[in-house]
């Protein structure tokens, strides 16, 4: 067990709280940087896969887990970031801007959804999201003359200060590079009054109201903000897969999305990560197990939305905090070896809450 | 007068297939004022109670009514057992979580569905005894599967209404939707009111998949027309019951309208854009009703 004595109110906002942190994190840096040297160039691949899905997840989970508001609609401003990107690449704007721009019109697109969201609750959001998510599918795969249609773009390689990114490893460090450095920024903003605004109103509207948060700004920040990052995953997703279509931003990826940061965890950015290692590692693993299945079973397309959807169902049922609440229970019964109690981390079920009477 | 009638056409085609959708919307719209939960599985129940009629009909050989009663009976055991198995553990959960629930269950029928031996992936059809017949009205030519499906969700919907409105059960469910605490207080027990909400709406489900059967085809992805009926129960403000069948048909006759006098495109969106704007204005739906908020 660690007691961390506090001798100075900055203890209270620093990022790494003591001295494991700065070690187990420093682990994690090295590792990751040491990856391109170590791993074959498909499981890096897969790297560069989970960290743009991360990134996605962060903003998501700015939006869903820290302020409380659901989307299904987070496709959307993937689409918006990668279409900026792809056509602006066309015209020869260079990756930085582009990127920039990416993540600036995509914020647009949040705050568009945002300010009619604003009015909306429960369900009435997640249908608005939904359908604002269907409307851009449709508009990207008829404004044939940016778009190109349902026949899609192919994207060159990103061009940086004269480098040509045509190597995994290259784009690799830039995805790596771009999820610390939002990581970083979300940290920050989440112990900054914006933050804390943002959580408390996920936790009551009415009391954060009271407390002179003033709804309507901070719900439109945090749609702007979750759909810059989003954006910005999208430009990288764009150039990471090569090819973009309509078709690959439907709803099933909304829901794919959501799905991922239920199952990471919902409320924490250990949980956004967790849930894109998990989202990339879930074929992966289906892959595996087919060899060890009954061919009538191995063999069906079937296989993989079953097993996503039975793990999502198990996780909600008996880990509703996902796998970050299954790591922070595991870790807490290997500190406190002989005097783990289960009941620490009973939730109490709020069995009276209602949407009507809210 | 050609336009008149092509106009004409095309409501009375809106129509069947917004009687489909408000069916489906029914069963969103039973489940949210029962539990609050909002179910985004019921597109699937429905294609799964179509393939339970398939295997009914075209496989067992059995009457086509025979095997539309023995799908709504089927479903509704079903629908019932997933309310005790799944639901039921997550109640007092976050809305969304409740929510997410039902999407991943949506997702396992989806995926069993295509692997059970004889249903697979490949589409279907059901032939109705009244397939093929068209009826002609003056310049209107009105297909029989239509005026079946517009005709039956009549009757479904009156049997509903008098079974709410007259049966002790019926009523008890009501009391339940509208304050379950209370309707504990006075005797009923709510669980299982919960699980006979879910019964019905699956068999609903099921209904609104037999008769959807013969217009287009029964397969595994049927179930995502489930996606349409929520801006049907969400115009007609999730949780009223005349508001989803209400709902489908603006729905169903805005698209069908939509796909034959705007460009190519618009139909596709055209449920989207409506929720949109009906949001806009009214966030509750149009029949939904003002909740104060409380603290």
């Amino acid at each position: 067990m660690r007691f961390v004595f506090k001798t100075s109110y900055d203890q209270d906002i620093r990022l790494l709280k003591h001295g494991g942190q700065t070690f187990w994190y420093g682990l994690l840096v090295v590792a990751l940087v040491a990856a391109p040297a170590v791993v074959s160039e498909y499981y890096l691949s897969q790297l560069t896969f989970i960290a743009i899905y991360a990134l996605i997840g962060v903003g998501l989970m700015l939006l869903t887990g820290y302020t409380g508001q659901v989307s299904l609609g987070h496709a959307a401003f993937l689409a918006v970031g990668a279409y900026t990107e792809a056509v602006l690449q066309a015209h020869g704007v260079p990756f930085g801007l582009s990127l920039a721009a990416a993540g600036l019109l995509a914020g647009l697109a949040g705050i568009v959804i945002g300010l009619p969201a604003l009015r909306l609750s429960g369900i009435y959001l997640v249908i608005a999201t939904m359908a604002f998510g269907f409307i851009v599918q449709e508009v990207l795969t008829r404004w044939e003359s940016v778009t190109r249609g349902s026949l899609g773009i192919t994207l060159r390689p990103i061009s940086l200060a004269g480098v040509r990114l045509v190597e995994e490893w290259q784009l690799y460090y830039l995805a790596l590079a771009v999820l610390t450095l939002v990581l970083l920024g979300v940290l920050n903003l989440l112990r900054a009054p914006t933050g804390r605004a943002f959580v408390a109103i996920r936790d009551s509207e009415i009391s954060a109201q009271s407390m002179g948060i003033g709804l309507a700004r901070y719900k439109t920040a945090s749609f702007a903000l979750s759909a810059a990052i989003t954006g910005l995953a999208g430009a990288l997703y764009a150039h990471k897969l090569q090819f973009i279509s309509p078709e690959q931003f439907g709803i099933i990826l909304s829901v794919e999305l959501a799905m991922m940061i239920f199952i990471g965890g919902i409320g924490s950015l250990h949980g956004a990560v967790f849930g894109a290692i998990f989202l990339i590692a879930l074929p992966q693993l289906v892959a595996v197990a087919k060899d060890y299945l009954p061919a009538a079973i191995g063999h069906q397309t079937g296989l993989e939305p079953t097993v996503f959807g039975l793990i999502l169902v198990l996780v909600i049922v008996f880990e509703p905090q996902g796998l970050y609440g299954r790591w922070l229970k595991v870790r807490h019964y290997l500190q406190t070896f002989p005097l783990y109690k289960a009941d620490m981390f009973r939730r109490q079920r709020t069995f009276m809450k209602s949407e009507r009477a809210r | 007068m050609r336009a008149m009638v092509q106009f004409l056409q095309l409501v009375v085609s809106g129509i069947a297939m917004g009687c489909v959708l408000g069916l489906i919307a029914l069963g969103f719209t039973l489940i949210y004022k029962a539990t609050e939960t909002v179910n985004f599985a019921q597109g699937d129940l429905m294609m799964l109670g179509g393939f339970v009629a398939l295997t009914a009909v075209a496989l067992a050989g059995l009457p086509f009514w025979v095997g539309v009663v023995a799908a709504i009976a089927v479903m509704a055991l079903f629908g019932a057992g997933l309310e005790r198995l799944v639901l039921r553990p997550v109640l007092g959960q976050p809305a969304f979580a409740v929510v997410m629930v039902t999407i991943g269950v949506g997702f396992m029928m989806r995926g069993l569905a295509s692997m059970v031996p004889g249903w697979g992936t490949e589409t279907y059809t059901i032939r109705a005894p009244y397939s093929g017949e068209v009826l002609r009205l003056g310049g209107l030519a009105l297909s029989a599967e239509q005026l079946a499906v517009i005709l039956m969700t009549l009757v479904l919907c009156t049997a509903l209404y008098l079974y709410f409105r007259f049966t002790r059960l019926g009523v008890a469910m009501q009391a339940t939707s509208q304050n379950q605490l209370a309707a504990y207080y006075m005797g009923i027990p709510v669980a299982r009111v919960n699980s006979l909400v879910w019964a019905i709406s699956a068999g609903v489900a099921a209904f609104a998949g037999v008769l959807l059967a013969p217009i287009t085809f029964v397969h595994v992805n049927m179930g995502l027309i489930g996606l349409k009926a929520f801006p049907a129960a969400v115009i007609g403000g999730f949780g009223s019951v005349p508001g989803a069948i209400a709902g489908g048909l603006v729905i169903g006759i805005v698209e069908s309208l939509a796909g034959f006098y705007l460009p190519e495109g618009f139909k596709d969106v055209a449920a989207y854009v409506v929720v949109l704007l009906v949001l806009m204005v009214r966030p509750h739906g149009l029949f939904g009703g003002h909740s104060r908020k409380k603290v």
